[in-house]
């Protein structure tokens, strides 16, 4: 179904949402569906269906609220909401984009930050690497987060299982993978301006 | 024998490697020769979604057009996750020529998205005639089939199956000698992807899904997504702890269970690398007591070694 | 030289706002044979009809073009018009320059260049008109109605009570249909049955309406007033003239435990089986795929305690012939199959049922005898949830529309749950609360603040078992987007009401169009909604779209009183817009070469092949011949005809080449 609201065109942020992903809040007719659906609901500070809701009315200080939101953050893209929206609301492009917005315009909420750092090194590691490297994974996302090793008790039992390896696996064509991010991260500034 | 494209992806060469162990022990008498695609890289899984929109298509896209390479229409990614990315990926360049134009562009090489990846659900109920006949020693148990969320969802790009209540792995497993079983969470979400910045969280959600299935009666639950295994395998203890519970439940890969089912042994299957101890194979006592020491020792069967030390993950 | 007047409309503005009205008569009025050509504001009004007539006899015009707009709208005016002044009506054509023109182009020269196209065509075609005189047929004074549902007994018995025949063929072995079903009705609370069955039995004695149940509609030929209907009655494997219905045959039948339709599979009953008591007719079916018998080859009980010797095992489906003048189609609608909702395990767990065996659940006659009993286990349920909009409303699952029904339903069954356990509770899960009609709103309030029944306004995403309770998942958009959690013992789904088993092959049966949805389409969605595309086929309930008892009964009663109008005239007229074969002078008699091609090839079976003789009585050629009482002039056979000896009269062949070369 086209969405022709006038959210399409402005610089609103359901309106950039609309332009970048092609999903439109209008469809959304407030069922509840996906927030009932949600593994993550009662966790959330904005629940999916009130993230909505916030969108399609935008009054001044709304769009804030979602950007500084917790729940995108939270979100496990398990896609169950969009599975059973009755109205087909893709939900998680939706939290996709509110992430990137959020980080973009430096409003991510204080709680993400560790969400933040552990996407930050993940794509580190496959961006000098090229593949994940689950050692320097961990070992970057608790520099950045300062976290304690919560997990340190299971690394012995994991080596002796052969599960972890210390060193990372190098691709080749480090050099491709090196321009890739660079060229994507300058198409995103440019969709984004 | 039959050549596949073969994308492994990063967990199933480290905390999930007995997924590949297991996959390539049944592929060979199966009849398949599973070719990685050459310098494959991370698909970028959900950072890169999560963070940048661009690399979320151009990090699978690179993958799609480095398997085109090898001449093959489809490209075998055991991995869930993976395998979510891919078909996306591959689903949005076929909808948009703007953002293949785009796409091909940033990754510096051709991508005609002429190789369709296939999960291994789609890939095993195919050739199911190539293991059906191999079937040596049942695997006579009571299973849950756990498929999670990446496999059915969203049904408009997976086009796999019934997205609620999806069948494909019931019916394998009855292949096998197993029983499926009629239980409430085969594609609940078990928070995986939250799994080392939120355990606590997680825990709470696996323990809901194991739970179901033990009150079911399972006796194993049988999973296709390296993360949901890891969670449900690795995270025992917090989800015991959250559950209030003590469960001893396996959770084995479909791969594993066709394993045990064609008579294959633990080693070759990568079973005594769960944390959950699998009492399969189940064989004569001595053997039971040789296994912790010899799975410490054993070299790893899989292509690629590295040396290894003792981290944390 | 022809004599043609030309009037061009404004239509208001509508058209002229962006044709240029008085150039397109000015430049009309220059085209030979044009004798006189105008505008005017509303050429449909009064005064532009009396300039039309007195142009007429002013200027001795022998044809007239009014430019204007579709001939679907004013067509029979202009012609009327013409016909007052003199003019055969047939004379006169519209040139459409709101539809085809003003409303589709902006304004510009171009726009009114094509106007001038628009009349230049139409001028050049009456040019070549002939005089045509409207065709009349006899009326068969019998109405068809097909189904039997509260729909089809409201149109049948007023048909009846207007005087007219009445042949009534429905499907199951009884009338009734899920009006039958229902316990009580909103929003009185009165119970379906008594109201239903003296409505049933008054059809059943009514000395003009004839009743075929077990049966249903084979096929349809003919047309308004004129229809050959034949009717399959389905063996019952019982004479219907000998059972007394003394029901001593389904007490003795050994093969009970098959699921009653009657009671939406909550309950059983025997392969030789009466729906319920109150059947109408109340003389019972053999179910030949349960019947030991006809399984297994013995048994035969029934046939040993009949005491009239009614049974006949032996009794083949008949097919009757019926003639008839007019058909209503109240075929009514189902409710959703179990798979649509996985999510909700209907059709998994036994708890999880739809609207219509709660009915059955609440109702006297039902498989619990009223008694709020649930299907698994039989325990009384302290706690019931009601989902609304289980489907409709849906457009993922392809619902988008509302079901109109459910809001009223639901209401009333959480407030019938609650009259009939106490102490227990009762929660509607709902998106919006649709309840507009007469106390309709009311008897919502009345279901929230008196019988305490408590609404949820969200939608649930998922149901499963665990120790023995249905985990019902949903949210309360009202309590900040919460999600809410309840314990219940059993769910009942609004289903949503989707188009009848077999409606899509009926309508192609009987030349009627459907939605997408397959619902019946009305004529016209405001002005004719209870006709249909096809003349002389009506529509009444729910099968056009869903309805609630009272607009169904209302809507049967409209249905009925066209049929009466239609019967109230001895014969019809009809356009003379069909097909005729010419006949030229002898030796040739007619151009058809008697190949007999466009015999087959004529939907209505229109054409037959006709003996062509001399003075003598000698038969010098055969020809086709095309029979105008069943031509629908369609053109077909037109297109067909490799010799052009077929020509469809007011849009002949050089009517439209000279169409054509006007451009």
């Amino acid at each position: 179904m086209s969405a022709t609201t006038h959210a399409d065109n402005d610089n609103t942020l359901a309106g950039r949402l609309s332009l970048a992903t092609g999903v439109s809040v209008t469809r959304c007719y407030q069922c509840g569906k996906c927030t009932a659906g949600c593994p993550m609901a009662e966790e959330m500070d904005y629940t999916p269906s009130h993230i909505l809701r916030l969108l399609q009315v935008g009054l001044d200080g709304f769009e804030d609220r979602v950007l500084k939101a917790y729940s995108p953050w939270v979100c496990l893209t398990c896609e169950m909401c969009y599975a059973r929206c009755p109205q087909e609301v893709d939900i998680p492009k939706m939290m996709d984009f509110l992430r990137a917005e959020s980080v973009r315009l430096k409003k991510v909420n204080p709680r993400a930050k560790d969400f933040v750092s552990l996407h930050q090194t993940f794509l580190d590691s496959i961006h000098y690497v090229g593949r994940l490297y689950e050692v320097g994974l961990i070992a970057g996302y608790k520099a950045r987060s300062w976290h304690l090793f919560q997990d340190v008790l299971m690394a012995p039992r994991l080596y002796l299982k052969g599960k972890l390896r210390l060193f990372p696996h190098l691709i080749k064509n480090r050099k491709n993978i090196s321009q890739i991010f660079k060229k994507a991260g300058t198409a995103r500034t440019e969709a984004a301006k | 024998m039959t050549k596949i494209a073969y994308y492994p992806g990063c967990s199933l060469l480290g905390s999930s490697r007995e997924y590949d162990e297991s996959l390539r022990a049944i592929a060979g008498p199966m009849g398949f020769d599973l070719v990685q695609v050459p310098d494959w890289n991370c698909c970028g899984a959900s950072s890169a979604h999560s963070l940048n929109h661009e690399l979320s298509l151009a990090l699978p896209a690179r993958i799609l057009a480095l398997a085109e390479t090898l001449g093959v229409e489809e490209m075998l990614v055991p991995c869930a996750a993976c395998y979510s990315r891919l078909v996306t990926a591959h689903h949005d360049l076929a909808e948009s020529a703007e953002t293949r134009e785009r796409i091909v562009e940033i990754i510096g090489m051709p991508c005609q998205g002429t190789v369709k990846p296939l999960n291994i659900l789609e890939f095993l109920d195919r050739h199911s005639d190539s293991f059906k006949d191999k079937v040596t020693a049942p695997f006579d148990k009571d299973v849950a089939c756990y498929y999670g969320c990446l496999l059915v969802r969203p049904p408009k790009i997976t086009k796999f199956d019934r997205p609620e209540d999806p069948r494909t792995m019931d019916n394998l497993v009855e292949l096998i000698g197993a029983k499926a079983l009629d239980w409430d969470f085969k594609v609940e979400c078990c928070g995986a992807s939250h799994s080392i910045s939120k355990t606590d969280l997680v825990g709470k959600l696996s323990a809901k899904i194991i739970g179901n299935a033990v009150k079911k009666g399972a006796q194993a639950i049988v999973v296709a997504c390296p993360m949901c295994q890891s969670n449900l395998d690795m995270r025992r203890s917090f989800i015991n702890k959250a559950a209030g519970q003590n469960y001893t439940i396996p959770v084995i890969f479909i791969t594993q269970a066709i394993g045990l089912a064609m008579g294959l042994g633990e080693k070759e299957l990568g079973l005594h690398r769960h944390i959950v101890k699998v009492k399969y194979p189940e064989k004569k006592k001595v053997d039971a007591e040789v296994k912790p020491k010899a799975a410490a020792a054993a070299p790893a069967p899989a292509p690629v070694t590295q040396p290894e030390q003792t981290e944390e993950a | 030289m022809s004599r043609i007047g030309v009037f061009v409309c404004h239509c208001g503005t509508n058209i002229s706002a962006t044709v240029d009205c008085p150039g397109v008569a000015e430049a009309i009025a220059k085209m030979p044979g044009v004798v006189h050509s105008v505008d005017y504001k509303y050429m449909c009004s009064d005064p532009g009809q009396t300039m039309i007539k007195e142009a007429i006899k002013e200027h001795k015009l022998d044809g007239v073009v009014v430019s204007a707009c579709s001939p679907h709208m004013h067509e029979p005016t202009f012609r009327r018009a013409c016909a007052e002044a003199g003019l055969n009506p047939y004379l006169c054509e519209m040139a459409n320059l709101r539809e085809h023109c003003s409303w589709v182009h902006e304004k510009e020269d171009a726009t009114t260049v094509k106007a001038i196209d628009l009349v230049r065509k139409m001028v050049e075609k009456v040019k070549k008109n002939q005089p045509l005189y409207s065709i009349k047929v006899p009326v068969t004074k019998t109405a068809l109605v097909i189904g039997g549902g509260i729909a089809g007994i409201q149109a049948a018995l007023d048909i009846a009570n207007a005087g007219h025949k009445v042949v009534m063929v429905e499907r199951d072995p009884s009338i009734g249909g899920h009006m039958s079903q229902l316990s009580e009705t909103f929003p009185t609370l009165d119970c379906s049955q008594c109201i239903l069955t003296p409505r049933m039995v008054e059809v059943a004695q009514h000395p003009n309406i004839t009743l075929h149940t077990y049966s249903e509609v084979e096929s349809l030929e003919g047309f308004i007033g004129n229809f050959n209907v034949k009717i399959r009655k389905k063996a019952r494997c019982v004479d219907e003239k000998l059972c007394t219905g003394c029901g001593l045959c389904s007490q003795k039948c050994p093969t009970k435990k098959n699921l009653s339709e009657f009671n939406e599979g909550l309950g059983y009953r025997p392969a030789i089986y009466s729906p319920f008591p109150q059947a109408v007719p109340n003389k019972p079916v053999i179910d030949k795929t349960q019947c030991t018998f006809f399984l297994k080859g013995k048994c035969k009980v029934c046939e040993k305690v009949c005491p009239t010797k009614a049974i006949r095992y032996d009794q083949e489906d008949q097919i009757l012939d019926v003639e008839v003048g007019a058909i209503v189609l109240a075929t009514g609608f189902n409710v959703l199959q179990p798979d649509f909702f996985p999510e909700y395990g209907y059709g998994r767990y036994k708890d999880v049922i739809q609207g219509l065996q709660f009915e059955r659940l609440a109702s006297a006659s039902g498989p619990t005898s009223g008694e709020m009993k649930r299907p698994s286990d039989g325990k009384e349920p302290e706690t019931v949830v009601f989902i609304a909009c289980a489907g409709s409303r849906d457009e993922a699952k392809g619902l988008p529309y509302c079901s109109k029904i459910c809001c009223m339903y639901t209401a009333k069954h959480a407030m019938l749950y609650k009259h009939k356990v106490h102490h227990g509770n009762a929660y509607v899960f709902y998106m919006d609360i649709r309840s507009g009609g007469k106390m309709y709103d009311e008897f919502v309030r009345r279901a929230i603040e008196e019988d305490g029944v408590k609404y949820i306004r969200g939608r649930v995403s998922r149901i499963y078992e665990e120790d023995g309770k249905l985990i019902v998942k949903g949210a309360d958009t009202l309590l900040g987007h919460q999600t809410v959690e309840i314990k219940a013992d059993m769910v009942v789904l609004a289903s949503a009401a989707v188009a009848n088993d077999g409606a899509e092959e009926l309508a192609q049966k009987l030349h009627v169009s459907y939605d997408p949805y397959h619902f019946f389409a009305e004529a016209h969605p405001k002005l004719r909604p209870v006709e249909t595309n096809t003349a002389g086929i009506f529509l009444a309930g729910a099968c056009q779209a869903p309805r609630d008892i009272p607009e169904t009964v209302s809507q049967a009663s409209g249905a009925a009183s066209k049929v009466a109008a239609l019967f109230s005239q001895s014969e019809l007229t009809r356009e003379p817009i069909i097909a005729v074969v010419n006949r030229t002078a002898p030796p040739l008699y007619s151009t058809c070469t008697g190949c007999a091609l466009c015999v087959p090839a004529c939907p209505y079976q229109a054409i037959e092949m006709e003996d062509i003789k001399n003075r003598d009585g000698r038969v010098v050629k055969r020809a086709a011949k095309i029979n105008p009482g069943l031509c629908q002039g369609c053109g077909t056979c037109v297109a067909l005809c490799r010799v052009k000896a077929i020509d469809l009269q007011g849009f002949s062949n050089e009517q439209i080449f000279a169409e054509l070369m006007a451009l």
